[in-house]
């Protein structure tokens, strides 16, 4: 079997769960149309989603993507608390500024996954990212250093550990 | 007067939440809901006075997630799930928008 | 019974940081600044609403629902807010006149020289 095979197959599973889980499965009706509706997006859309490489230590990476959702979730309510108290600031206390960090991550993925985490926590949006020269553009709420080192410990240091042991 | 216009609009708003979740008679879904409702009309105010471009795909954006919620409210008070497949497709819709507006913004065409 | 009160208060909590959010969209000076407070808030906001949802509702298609649109709001609304910022720094939208510095701008002009 080959690889798009397979990961056309993994789609058809997972999409006949989540209609299982939609809707009242027993009807012969919903059976149907779930396995029809499962059937064309696996074969219209089903080649992405394995890219067939070699999948090492899967369990330890698991382990590593938890322990990264956890992170994740306590830096965005730390995020959401700051933004909130700025806003109800009488004065607005904001310094704003564009920086950019540089970033040891090569694959799509993992720098797709920081680029998103970043905008969700405190203070940073992602604005472009560089994949040659491996630099994000991020608007700092908060400017609090400007040399490019800094920022990298500041920023991505945050997250760049975890996701470097999930993906690479 | 930055900090006179602050204390009148902390004033405001909290004679309004007083009205809401005090005054108002009703369900605690209802009054759930007038606040998602009140929120609404601030992004429609930045929709309306936006002074660039940006700003009013910036707050249809925000429109968008703010539905979700507001129809997953919605749809608790009314014991209806189909509320929830309304804010589902709205969030798929308006992402697309968003994106194909930004592209528009930018310059380039569709395809790109 | 405690089930209903964990619903409701994320529901609460969720519903104050939405608000958070918009004021946010009103008070702050530009594109930058608002994109920041009302993404991060909204969908943060409109993610507890609907894991109260899940939570108060069980395994339904009600809560199975809920749960779908918790992982597309997480997954859609940073890339939207991505990439509306950038078209806005593309089409020189300036910003509040408080910024201090503007890397992205300076690599852009090296570049095209």
């Amino acid at each position: 079997m080959t690889v798009q095979n397979k990961s056309r197959l993994t789609v058809f599973v997972l999409a006949v769960l989540v209609w299982a889980a939609l809707t009242d499965i027993r009807k012969i009706e919903e059976l149907i149309i779930g396995l029809v509706v499962a059937a064309i997006v696996s074969l219209l859309a089903g080649k992405f989603f394995l890219t067939g490489e070699r999948r090492q230590r899967l369990w330890r990476r698991v382990g590593y993507g938890v322990y990264y959702l956890i992170h994740f979730i306590w830096e965005m309510i730390k995020a959401n608390v700051h933004v909130a108290y700025l806003v109800i600031h009488p004065r607005v206390p904001i310094k704003p500024g564009i920086i950019k960090i540089k970033t040891n991550l090569s694959r799509e993925t993992a720098l797709t996954v920081l680029a998103n985490s970043i905008t969700l926590t405190p203070g940073t949006l992602t604005i472009d990212i560089d994949p040659a020269k491996k630099i994000l553009y991020i608007h700092w709420i908060d400017v609090q250093s400007t040399t490019v080192e800094e920022s990298t410990r500041q920023i991505g240091g945050r997250f760049e550990a975890i996701l470097m042991e999930v993906f690479e | 007067m930055k900090s006179v216009r602050w204390f009148l609009g902390l004033i405001i708003l909290a004679a309004l939440f007083y009205a809401n979740f005090v005054v108002f008679q009703g369900d605690i879904l209802a009054k759930l809901i007038n606040v998602y409702l009140f929120s609404a009309l601030f992004v429609l105010y930045r929709v309306l006075i936006g002074p660039s471009a940006a700003d009013r795909l910036v707050a249809v954006d925000i429109f968008g997630i703010l539905i979700v919620g507001l129809l997953a409210i919605i749809g608790l008070a009314n014991e209806n799930d189909f509320f929830m497949d309304i804010g589902l497709i709205w969030a798929l819709l308006s992402f697309i928008a968003s994106l194909a507006f930004a592209k528009i913004l930018e310059g380039r065409s569709l395809d790109d | 019974m405690i089930r209903e009160t964990l619903g409701m208060s994320l529901i609460f909590l969720g519903i104050a940081f939405d608000f958070f959010g918009v004021l946010g969209l009103v008070r702050l000076p530009d594109v930058y600044n608002r994109l920041q407070a009302a993404t991060k808030c909204v969908t943060f906001g409109s993610a507890g609403v609907l894991l109260g949802v899940f939570i108060l509702k069980g395994f339904t298609p009600f809560g199975f629902k809920a749960l779908l649109g918790i992982v597309f709001i997480f997954l859609a609304s940073p890339v939207a807010a991505h990439v509306i910022a950038r078209a806005a720094h593309r089409t020189n939208i300036p910003l509040t006149p408080s910024t201090v510095t503007d890397q992205y701008a300076d690599d852009q002009k090296t570049q095209k020289k």
